[in-house]
């Protein structure tokens, strides 16, 4: 490994870093200014040019607002819970391609930060663990109320994994490996989604879930549980949660995007391989304003509802799907 | 920092269950403060996992003494007051206190005003319904309704700060007619009101009616029956959504509701979304019998005549001895109402809004008495929701919308 291969990474990484958190920065304000074109209000449009600077405002604002622990807290883990639900969303898109290869000053250069040969695993294996930042947060604030989000998250977020898993086999399946990359090419053609209806559905539903975003938006709940699991969360801990929710989101874009709509893919990109991150992030922006089109619309399901969707609905079609797509590739002659 | 008074089972140890004090069952405060409970409403909430065993309403948050308070003023000044109760009805609490008023001492109203009240007390149930359809959807998480609604809701509070020069704490109607005739531009504002409402009820169903995700949070949801809500004293959209068609405005018309024509909407189920049903074709009514009052809305004065309970109208100041004198007698001292009872009630958004008045000879009533629906409604909190998810209770306070300024006078 030489030196230049290491700052590659480095870079690579912070570059990474830096765009998922300027992205939950803007994301927030996407979904405040669609909100409000939605429902016949303005939106933030005070803090510089179209309210372009409110994300940095929100910030400055959160960074000093005083941090309360309830009393009856477990302080080691309430400090700890939103640290845990943060860092999986960061690391989650590190096998996310954002494009093919470009020539940089004569050094060949990768558009992606890895490309594991069981990517697909990577994802599962990172996306479950922030669930435990939010049953440690629901269960160290010592309220009742958070402690019911906390668990209804966990019931969530475990039911609807398998779903979610199972919606990846469909793509797995057709490009035949588990490699992010490998995926996005076996779409050159034609994008999985028109292959796989039934696991896009599954997958966009679940990831709903996954991310608590309405109308899946059970642990938070502000009407019934004012807010949840971070009910007693303020401040900069109160943000990091918001801002693994927001990653998340974009995170989920991402990843859909790659599995389903053909990733950085996209007219001309075998000659410019810089279109491939203009594309990614054009089809993420879409993505993106479903989920928010969808919270502004739909009313929130009811907790019980929502498992009977996860166990009896979606798990069943996902197995289907994966059975039927495993016949229709062998018989194809894969 | 300011202590909150905490979740004290003692408190209410004799409504608690055996189940609840051993620590099998949850128990969880929800209000005072909680965005979801209207106003500042508590309910102590026994929870099987997120199901409700027990739900056990605890009120007076929002106590004002409006009707001790009452007692201490002249009949006119005392209604002041009454815009307070049912914030989002005040027209309403006007009218009926006016009604009562007029009935005490026997005044009779001109048909101008006869039919203003009845525009404006339609216009303010549209508003209360706009604002109940806004924030019970809101419950449900369905947010975008509530912006909408707030839209239309502005319109007709634009029109009620036309005429009295307030948006909410109108005190427009006064014993013996209005405070003063309406502005030209009134029926220009309502007519736009009657033009644009149709259509944006017709879009908030689009939204609501038939989506699945609704239907699914409030169907059979807070189930109650038309005997129930008759032993409970239900009345209002909750017990005419239980299919019981008592509407006071037909059963016992006041202010010349018997000359309009409009039907009492019903649903046959008892359930959240036959509440919103309901609603939602009483705006349409209400929209009904606005046009047909606005249409056929006669002119003449809008105060009665009667100078011993009326004030004067201010041009007669100037020239007239006597009309100084009523003036002077009537903000100073107030009218005298004879030593008797009556009860007046109106079909308020919410249900039959009744005023008891008493009075003792002497220039203030000696004792004033709300019947108001929220109390009523509230009642049947426990039963309605009974073995329901927590999710659902939300619901359910939007469904049978109460007003906690209502509730506590």
């Amino acid at each position: 490994m030489d030196a230049g291969l290491f700052w590659e990474w480095v870079i690579k990484s912070l570059i990474i870093v830096l765009m998922l958190t300027a992205g939950f920065a803007y994301a927030t304000l996407y979904e405040r200014r669609v909100i409000a074109r939605i429902q016949v209000r303005i939106g933030p449009n005070r803090a510089g040019p179209f309210g372009l600077l409110q994300p940095v405002a929100d910030g400055i604002k959160l960074i000093f607002k005083e941090e309360l622990t309830p009393a009856g807290a477990d302080k080691v883990l309430f400090f700890l819970a939103p640290i845990i639900t943060v860092l999986p969303s960061l690391v989650i898109t590190a096998v996310v391609p954002w494009g093919d290869t470009v020539v940089i000053g004569g050094r060949v250069i990768r558009l992606y930060l890895t490309d594991i040969n069981v990517g697909i695993l990577y994802i599962l294996a990172v996306a479950s663990i922030s669930v435990y930042g939010i049953v440690l947060a629901g269960w160290a604030s010592n309220n009742k109320y958070a402690l019911l989000g906390g668990l209804r998250s966990t019931a969530q977020m475990i039911s609807y994994e398998l779903a979610l898993g199972l919606s990846f086999v469909g793509p797995i399946l057709l490009a035949g490996s588990l490699s992010l990359m490998d995926i996005i090419n076996a779409q050159k053609h034609l994008w999985f989604v028109v292959l796989q209806p039934a696991a896009f559905l599954l997958y966009f539903l679940a990831s709903l879930a996954e991310v608590n975003r309405a109308p899946f938006d059970m642990p938070e709940a502000e009407q019934e549980l004012t807010a949840g699991y971070h009910a007693e969360y303020s401040g900069m801990k109160f943000a990091l949660f918001f801002m693994a929710e927001y990653i998340k989101m974009i995170a989920v874009a991402m990843i859909g995007a790659s599995l389903f709509l053909g990733g950085f893919m996209g007219p001309f990109v075998d000659r410019f391989p810089w279109l491939g991150p203009v594309y990614l992030f054009l089809k993420v922006a879409v993505w993106l304003f479903v989920m928010i089109w969808l919270r502004a619309t739909l009313p929130r399901i009811r907790y019980d509802r929502l498992m009977q969707l996860g166990w009896k609905v979606m798990f069943p079609l996902g197995l289907l799907n994966a059975v039927v797509t495993a016949f229709v590739v062998v018989l194809v002659g894969g | 920092m300011v202590m909150l008074r905490e979740v004290s089972v003692d408190e209410l140890r004799h409504l608690v269950s055996e189940r609840a004090l051993a620590g099998e069952t949850m128990l969880l405060n929800m209000g005072p403060q909680h965005p979801s409970t209207h106003g500042v409403l508590r309910l102590l909430l026994e929870l099987d996992g997120e199901i409700v065993v027990n739900c056990i309403p605890d009120i007076g948050f929002l106590h004002t003494g409006v009707e001790k308070n009452m007692e201490a003023k002249t009949y006119q000044k005392a209604e002041v007051m009454t815009d307070r109760l049912d914030y989002l009805n005040p027209i309403g609490n006007n009218l009926v206190y006016c009604l009562a008023v007029e009935k005490l001492v026997g005044l009779d109203v001109p048909p101008r005003a006869q039919a203003i009240r009845v525009i404006l007390a339609e216009l303010t149930r549209i508003a209360s319904h706009l604002l109940w359809l806004g924030t019970s959807s809101l419950d449900l998480a369905a947010m975008s309704t509530f912006l909408y609604t707030m839209r239309e809701r502005e319109m007709i509070l634009d029109i009620f700060e036309m005429c009295s020069g307030q948006r909410m704490m109108t005190t427009y109607v006064r014993p013996g007619g209005l405070w003063r005739d309406v502005p030209v531009e009134f029926e220009d504002a309502v007519r736009r009101v009657l033009e644009i409402m149709p259509r944006r009820i017709d879009e908030y169903e689009r939204l609501l009616t038939t989506n699945e995700l609704f239907l699914d949070r409030t169907r059979g949801i807070g189930v109650i029956t038309a005997e129930e809500c008759i032993q409970w004293g239900i009345s209002g959209p909750v017990a005419r959504a239980a299919g019981l068609k008592y509407d006071l405005r037909k059963v016992r018309p006041y202010s010349g509701y018997e000359q309009y024509e409009f039907d009492i909407p019903t649903q046959p189920d008892g359930d959240v979304y036959s509440r919103y049903r309901v609603r939602v074709e009483e705006m349409r009514q209400s929209l009904r019998i606005i046009r047909q009052a606005l249409d056929k809305l006669p002119y003449g004065p809008v105060r009665s005549n009667n100078r011993k309970f009326v004030p004067p109208p201010r041009s007669e100041l100037g020239v007239s001895m006597e009309a100084v004198i009523h003036h002077f007698k009537l903000w100073t001292e107030g009218f005298v109402a004879p030593k008797e009872s009556v009860y007046a009630a109106i079909e308020s958004p919410r249900g039959e809004l009744g005023v008891f008045l008493e009075g003792d000879g002497g220039p203030k009533p000696y004792r004033v008495h709300y019947v108001t629906p929220s109390f009523a409604n509230l009642q049947i909190m426990p039963l309605l929701t009974r073995n329901h998810f927590i999710a659902d209770v939300v619901g359910i306070i939007g469904s049978i919308d109460i007003v906690l300024g209502d509730c506590d006078r």
